[in-house]
């Protein structure tokens, strides 16, 4: 019995490596940007594989590129919430209080310093930051978003754009307002 | 619409996630609307400006191999030997024959999978292997397709199209050689942001052209389709929208 549960223990380690291995690299990509240093995150991303381990006989087939980022994401929080619980704060306001700190002949983010841009990113709150590092940085789609996020993909749009909002008044880019019409 | 309907379906349109029918009528708002028309530029500025390589944060080397560390067992061969017992020797004998006389009875009993279908596993199996083993990904790294092209000469008896697709956004980093459906295959590597794409490339069975056919598979976006006699299978971790570009690039 033991050496038959020790051959099946080998395969799924193997098999478990063969689904999540080649997407280290998002999920530490998504760890970094949320614990903002690179040693936490390989902590966290050590922490997240281990947890998509004990849980693969959860995993029936399917994206599991989105099914690791679920649990790389989870890790974050729970330990954003330990280690800098402060860092956590929900926006209730819509309203933005930022001071614009960019270059005013810039016009696009694009002739943004790139030192200066990831700044601008690491600087926002982590449900803003994390929208874009999905979206912009990993070009993941808004389904796949909505999957790892739990989040409907009206919200994912909508958050979207506020972070999207925020980041470009943080770097002092005016914005047409609405115009009635 | 007006500029207010349009504004919270703006972020959609500038990343073509809407539906036809959206994308249209904010295409055609943002055409007469200069305000919505420079948001929109702005949008696209940003997504892509972040989406440069710089961003993106790779996991070092070492995180891997502490990974596959802490998920294995402890001394894995030392385990093995001390399960190994002689006296399992019958039982293990008995259990062998009942399984192939199962297995042989399950050939016969089992539908067989589509031709298709098992040549899409053993496409994603041949991607993840080209990204999990350093260096395996191309054996010719070139982004000139002069370079690549005749690098297949005499190593295959086919000439795959190698085709530059740079100005559409999808670099050429280079080809190698590979195995799928029990025969050498070329298989040509592009890269759009951090994203590699593996194109397989082989002669077809028929000489008729085939459309698209789509499929998610252990979240890989593959494409496959005939033209020209020769089968070609697009994969990528790229999401779907991007990756059937490239093929309509490719087509093109």
């Amino acid at each position: 019995m033991e050496a038959g549960a020790l051959v099946s223990s080998e395969s799924k380690i193997e098999s478990f490596e063969e689904s999540f291995l080649p997407h280290l690299d998002a999920a530490y990509n998504l760890a970094r940007w949320l614990t903002r240093d690179p040693t936490d995150a390989d902590d966290v991303v050590q922490e997240a594989y281990f947890r998509a381990f004990k849980f693969f006989d959860s995993f029936h087939g399917g994206d599991s590129r989105s099914w690791l980022l679920k649990i790389v994401r989870n890790t974050c929080y729970t330990w954003l919430q330990k280690n800098r619980p402060r860092e956590i704060v929900y926006e209730l306001d819509e309203e933005m209080h930022v001071a614009p700190t960019g270059n005013p002949e810039k016009d696009l983010l694009e002739d943004l310093d790139r030192r200066e841009l990831r700044r601008l990113v690491e600087e926002l709150p982590p449900s803003n930051r994390e929208i874009l590092v999905f979206r912009d940085i990993q070009g993941l789609s808004y389904k796949e978003i909505a999957a790892i996020t739990e989040l409907p993909i009206g919200t994912v749009m909508s958050r979207l754009a506020r972070a999207r909002k925020r980041l470009q008044a943080a770097a002092g880019i005016q914005l047409p307002e609405v115009s009635a019409g | 619409m007006n500029c207010e309907d349009v504004r919270t379906l703006l972020d959609g349109y500038a990343d073509g996630e809407l539906d036809l029918v959206n994308h249209l009528q904010i295409e055609q708002h943002v055409v007469e609307c200069e305000d919505c028309s420079q948001r929109v530029k702005k949008t696209a500025g940003l997504s892509k400006a972040l989406s440069d390589d710089a961003f993106y944060y790779r996991a070092p080397n070492e995180l891997r191999e502490k990974i596959r560390i802490s998920l294995g067992p402890p001394e894995r061969e030392a385990a093995m030997e001390r399960w190994w017992n002689w006296r399992w020797l019958p039982a293990l004998a008995t259990a062998a024959v009942a399984t192939a006389v199962l297995m042989t009875m399950l050939v016969f009993l089992l539908p067989t999978r589509s031709a298709d279908d098992m040549l899409a596993s053993e496409i994603v199996s041949a991607h993840v292997r080209s990204m999990m083993i350093d260096n395996h990904l191309t054996d010719v790294p070139s982004s000139d397709q002069h370079t690549v092209k005749p690098w297949f000469d005499g190593k295959l008896d086919f000439a795959p199209p190698v085709i530059d697709l740079d100005g559409q956004g999808f670099k050429l980093i280079g080809g190698r050689l590979d195995y799928a459906a029990g025969r050498p295959v070329a298989a040509l590597v592009y890269q759009r942001r951090q994203h590699k794409i593996n194109l397989f490339i082989f002669p077809s069975d028929s000489t008729s052209n085939t459309p698209n056919k789509i499929l998610l598979k252990q979240g890989y976006s593959v494409i496959h389709w005939d033209r020209s006699g020769m089968t070609f299978w697009a994969i990528s971790d790229l999401n779907l929208n991007e990756l059937q570009e490239f093929a309509q690039d490719l087509q093109s």
